[in-house]
């Protein structure tokens, strides 16, 4: 977290919205532990991951709509039957993420 | 007010280098409560309302020590924030507080208001401490070294010698703090502030420092301690350390010597990668191998829980 926070402070300056996504879990191997984190800007700019590269590009179209709608929500990535859960992970892991917008 | 209350909190905690712990609820979705009849939940009315996803809670522990003006051992932690109900709210801030003393980060369940065993209510609890702290003695060029890989490996890194013309800052500019003093009477000193996450590194290989430099840190909680030196040092410093007193079976559990990792170290840069790799190994309670030569996947159970960036499973 403290390493996104110079981007943070830069885009709260400019009055941009910021969104911010958190490891909240891990089964199985994965690639950052809980609490890794990654903030997206309004305009699409990334600070910190949330993985090995996998599933980040998928956090920031989430992230994106999570400024839009103004609503947090729990995102689960990884092996499933489940279309929702499409983006995988290389490593067969399951990473549980939190995308919320930094209204708090 | 802030707009931000919470992350502003949050952020100079960081900035500062300050513990402080974040509670966020992940997940909220009621829960049928078996052990109730249909009477007794008709009678309890409605259900409380759950918290949102994204509700959240800042803790800042009360500052340690206390003392001096206004230090109270009672003191309060400072909360920020609020999950919405004020039973959860005084159970996750004894829960946070707890999670931050050890120094984990967790995911744990509550009932609307704080319940132990349901799992109405999820939330996610993520301790913010401070860095582990790095004591490395003997102003050396090993130490040189030694302080940029303890920093790149997140340690806060102390260099103490008691010869003022080397223990200079300008000959270690990695470490956050240079001290000129006797090691033994240096830890003696912060032996109270030292615990399981921090590290002590002797790589004087002299023993009239190394001698009670290890003794000392052996008085303390550090949950490595290390001596440089060969085995014809190593073998003559341990006689050193029995017959000054040292307890051979706490020696044998605790003072990692020679230190480091063998990886065929030579040169001051390699063994500060090898003494980091041991220190690494020790806190996982590993022995360090290559990972290709590890049956973690087929027979470790112990390496189960492993979710680090080198994929064990």
């Amino acid at each position: 977290m403290k390493e996104i926070i110079p981007d943070i402070d830069r885009w709260l300056a400019s009055g941009e919205q910021v969104a911010v996504a958190r490891v909240v879990g891990v089964e199985g191997s994965g690639p950052r532990d809980p609490g890794a984190a990654m903030a997206v800007s309004a305009s699409g700019e990334v600070a910190g991951s949330v993985s090995g590269g996998c599933v980040e590009g998928a956090v920031v179209t989430e992230a994106l709509e999570v400024l839009q709608s103004g609503q947090a929500r729990l995102r689960t990535f990884g092996y499933s039957d489940d279309e929702a859960f499409a983006v995988g992970l290389t490593c067969g892991g399951t990473l549980h993420i939190l995308i919320e917008p930094l209204d708090w | 007010m802030s707009e931000r209350p919470v992350y502003e909190a949050l952020r100079s905690a960081l900035l500062a280098s300050e513990p402080v712990v974040l509670v966020t609820v992940v997940a909220a979705v009621p829960q049928i409560d078996s052990t109730l009849s249909r009477v007794d939940v008709d009678e309890a009315g409605p259900a409380g309302e759950l918290p949102g996803v994204g509700a959240k809670l800042l803790v800042v522990p009360p500052p340690v020590g206390g003392g001096g003006v206004g230090g109270s051992p009672e003191a309060e932690p400072t909360v920020i924030g609020t999950i919405g109900d004020a039973e959860l709210d005084r159970v996750l801030v004894r829960d946070a507080l707890a999670a931050l003393e050890r120094g984990i980060t967790v995911t744990r369940h509550y009932g609307p208001r704080g319940e132990a065993r349901r799992e109405d209510v999820s939330v996610f609890i993520e301790s913010f401490t401070v860095p582990p702290t790095l004591v490395i003695f003997g102003a050396v060029d090993f130490t040189a070294a030694l302080a940029a890989a303890g920093k790149l490996v997140g340690f806060r890194v102390v260099v103490c010698d008691a010869r003022p013309v080397f223990a200079t800052p300008r000959r270690f500019p990695a470490a956050d703090e240079v001290v000129v003093d006797w090691p033994d009477r240096y830890l003696d000193r912060i032996a109270s502030g030292l615990g399981p996450r921090d590290a002590i590194c002797v790589l004087t290989h002299d023993t009239k420092f190394d001698v009670p430099a290890v003794l000392a840190a052996l008085q303390t909680r550090a949950g490595y301690i290390g001596a440089m030196g060969s085995r014809r040092t190593h073998e003559e410093r341990w006689k050193r350390l029995v017959e000054a007193g040292a307890d051979e079976a706490a020696l044998r559990a605790r003072l990692l010597s020679p230190i480091g990792l063998d990886i065929g170290a030579r040169t001051p840069e390699e063994t500060a990668v090898a003494i980091c790799a041991e220190i690494i190994a020790a806190r996982a309670g590993v022995a360090g191998a290559s990972l290709r030569d590890s049956r973690a996947g087929v027979a470790g159970a112990s390496l189960r829980d492993s979710s680090g960036p080198i994929h064990r499973r």
